[in-house]
């Protein structure tokens, strides 16, 4: 990680804390490229402690693209990232991991070939004894994976068994109990409750809940505007790499940030494209 | 190991469910359990040869026999080690075969060039094999290319420079003999000494397969690096957003390719006293055969270090046993060749009982 702007900012960071309210992770301005696609442009949001951020938008609006830049997957192209106030660049996900950043990723989860205990632990392993006989601690790694499972209402016989055995949503609490357990300060969710069931839904919706209690910063990304208005103190709307709407609870109802999401103007322009192509009359057609 | 049926005092979650397991019978049965161990196949296997060269060949039987199956097999076999880790981390190494010679070329003709003690030229060899595996490692993380193509490429390269550098120094292809130079001796008893067990001569490199066997067993199944071999191999991408660091992993594993490349150079130079420079053409493969055989996945992610041990003891009991039998030698590759494609399939079985859901 390349620190820029040390010295005083640096001293900050552990002299005196950071004034309480002040975002754990900050995005500036940030945008990301690749090659010739300008997949995000000029976005600010700010992850603060005990909140929850959701990030709304269509599919390819950018929302993968803009976690990825925070959890050190990509880099940005363009603007800043800020971690307790301090500009970073993240050059793996390791560097963000030891700042207390997890995610759970839309597209990167397990490696279906390893037991779910080694999954769950992979990167992070634990360990005991001194080097050469510094081994894995494979007892502890499977009670602590088993607990966090159980907790999530996944109970599984064999934790030896390939990730791969699993079905997909069980595959999915796995990298969410994951983060959950290493996400010390920020917790990201790429749309962790779109493979699961209802009750699962509901565990992850609580966890979310119960970070925010613990201090945690979350960012939620969500296709479901009653799942995003349940927990959400924040929401942020992509529309094609930039933020459309970026507002607080207090700011919006359910039916707006719906509407926003929906695509609003856009979706007025469809009532009227469809009512050419079947010929009827734009009023028949129901309302946004 | 299994924590559901385990008084679970110690988990006390949130809100544990109350039931142990939802009653599916999701437990795997300890037979599919076992037969889903990578190495299981090949044991199977391995049992099978030996009883049929034990049945056909009277000569196979005797001590003398398995000392010289033991030979064979640990020379290939310390080489299909760190090839076997290689593959699954998902990667190939084409030069393995030939980068043996390299090695005991560099540490042959060094030494005899200046006049050096031999342990100067060991150690230069050391130096130069860790060097060709971290470049292969480099290139592949670099270019992204296929390991496929990026070890073709070192393959050509190390070959010609073999015949070619050689040539230069020597005007042959075998480089000069340095059994007369300063701690030839010394370095033979390390690399190349036998000692006797029972009235019969065995090579010291079956110990030091046996020894480097364990280590690297202890080294995928005990150690977070073990863990991150089969993760790059298994699903390189997730390994590396949960914070695996792929590309020095895959870097190290090539240098162990190159740390075993040379530890058989050392042992060919110093069993004899000079080096043929166009030796180990064609080894790669069998290297990369004995771990398939032992059924490490040719697609990465999956594996084992007693695989590769009991692939190259097969192959072993086949070079020789067809000997032993009096047959012509030329069926060893016919026979290899039906060991391969057997080993692919339950390879593939395997996977697919492993993962089935
Ligand atoms: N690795 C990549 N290389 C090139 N283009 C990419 C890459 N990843 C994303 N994109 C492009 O960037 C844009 C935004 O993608 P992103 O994955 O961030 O969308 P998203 O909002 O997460 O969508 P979804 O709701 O479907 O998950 C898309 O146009 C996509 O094609
Ligand atoms: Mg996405």
């Amino acid at each position: 990680m390349t620190v820029h702007g040390s010295g005083p900012q640096d001293a900050g960071r552990e002299d005196h804390p950071p004034e309480r309210d002040a975002p754990v992770v900050e995005l500036r301005g940030a945008g990301k490229s690749y090659g010739n696609i300008r997949a995000l442009h000029g976005v600010d949001l700010a992850v603060r402690p005990g909140r929850v951020t959701c990030v709304l938008g269509d599919n390819g609006a950018g929302k993968s693209t803009l976690i990825k830049i925070i959890s050190g997957l990509h880099r940005h192209t363009e603007g800043e990232l800020l971690v307790d106030g301090v500009p970073v660049r993240f050059g793996s996900p390791r560097e963000a991991l030891d700042l207390g950043i997890a995610t759970v990723y839309q597209d990167l989860a397990t490696v279906p070939l390893m037991p779910v205990w080694r999954n769950f632990f992979l990167g992070s392993e634990t360990t005991r004894g001194r080097w050469p006989l510094r081994r894995l601690d494979i007892e502890g790694m499977k009670r602590t994976a088993d607990r966090e499972l159980r907790s999530m209402g996944i109970v599984l016989d064999d934790l030896e068994q390939p990730v791969g055995t699993l079905s997909g949503g069980q595959r999915q609490c796995v990298a969410i109990a994951r983060a959950v357990h290493f996400g010390a300060r920020v917790l990201i969710l790429d749309e962790p409750t779109a493979a699961l069931g209802v009750k699962q839904s509901g565990v992850v919706l609580k966890y979310i809940a119960a970070a925010r209690e613990r201090g945690l910063g979350v960012v939620f990304i969500t296709h479901n505007p009653h799942h995003a208005y349940l927990v959400g103190d924040h929401f942020s709307v992509l529309r094609l790499g930039t933020l459309e709407l970026a507002a607080d609870r207090a700011e919006v109802t359910l039916q707006e940030l719906t509407h926003h999401m929906a695509g609003g103007a856009e979706l007025a322009a469809l009532r009227h494209e469809l009512a050419q192509v079947h010929g009827v009359d734009v009023e028949e057609l129901p309302e946004a | 190991m299994n924590r559901a049926t385990a008084p679970a005092a110690s988990a006390s979650p949130p809100a544990p469910p109350a039931g142990r397991t939802d009653g599916r019978g999701t437990r795997r049965s300890p037979v599919r359990r076992l037969l889903a161990r990578p190495e299981v196949g090949a044991l199977i296997a391995a049992i099978g040869v030996y009883l049929f060269f034990f049945a056909v060949a009277p000569s196979f039987r005797t001590a003398g026999a398995l000392s010289t199956v033991l030979y064979q097999a640990s020379v290939m076999g310390i080489m299909a080690l760190p090839v076997a880790l290689l593959m699954i981390g998902g990667e190939f190494d084409l030069s393995a075969g030939v980068a043996v010679t390299t090695s005991a070329l560099t540490a042959a003709v060094l030494s005899f060039q200046f006049t050096v003690n031999v342990w100067t030229g060991v150690a230069v060899a050391l130096v130069v094999s860790l060097a060709v595996g971290a470049f292969n490692g480099w290139l592949l993380i670099r270019t992204g290319l296929p390991s496929f193509l990026v070890t073709l490429g070192s393959f050509l390269i190390l070959q010609g420079a073999n015949l070619a550098v050689t040539k230069i120094f020597t005007d042959n292809v075998a480089s000069d003999s340095i059994a007369d130079m300063d701690g030839f001796g010394q370095a033979r008893k390390v690399f190349a000494s036998e000692f006797t067990v029972g009235g019969v001569d065995f090579k010291i490199t079956i110990v030091y397969w046996l020894v480097l066997a364990a280590a690297a067993t202890w080294l995928l199944l005990r150690t977070r690096f073990g863990n991150w071999i089969f993760a790059v191999g298994g699903d390189q991408d997730s390994a590396r957003a949960v914070g695996v660091p792929v590309d020095r992993t895959k870097v190290v594993l090539f240098m162990g390719v190159g740390a075993g490349a040379w530890f058989v150079g050392m042992h060919l130079l110093f069993s004899f006293d000079t080096v043929q420079s166009g030796e180990g053409v064609g080894n790669e493969f069998l290297y990369i055969i004995a771990a398939v055989i032992g059924g490490c996945l040719l697609t990465g992610g999956y594996g084992s270090a007693i695989g590769p041990v009991i692939g190259a003891f097969i192959f072993g009991m086949v070079n020789q046993g067809i000997v032993y039998a009096n047959w012509n030698p030329d069926w060893f590759k016919a026979f290899l060749g039906v060991m391969l494609l057997v080993a692919a399939l339950v390879n593939l079985w395997v996977r697919r009982t492993a993962t089935r859901r």
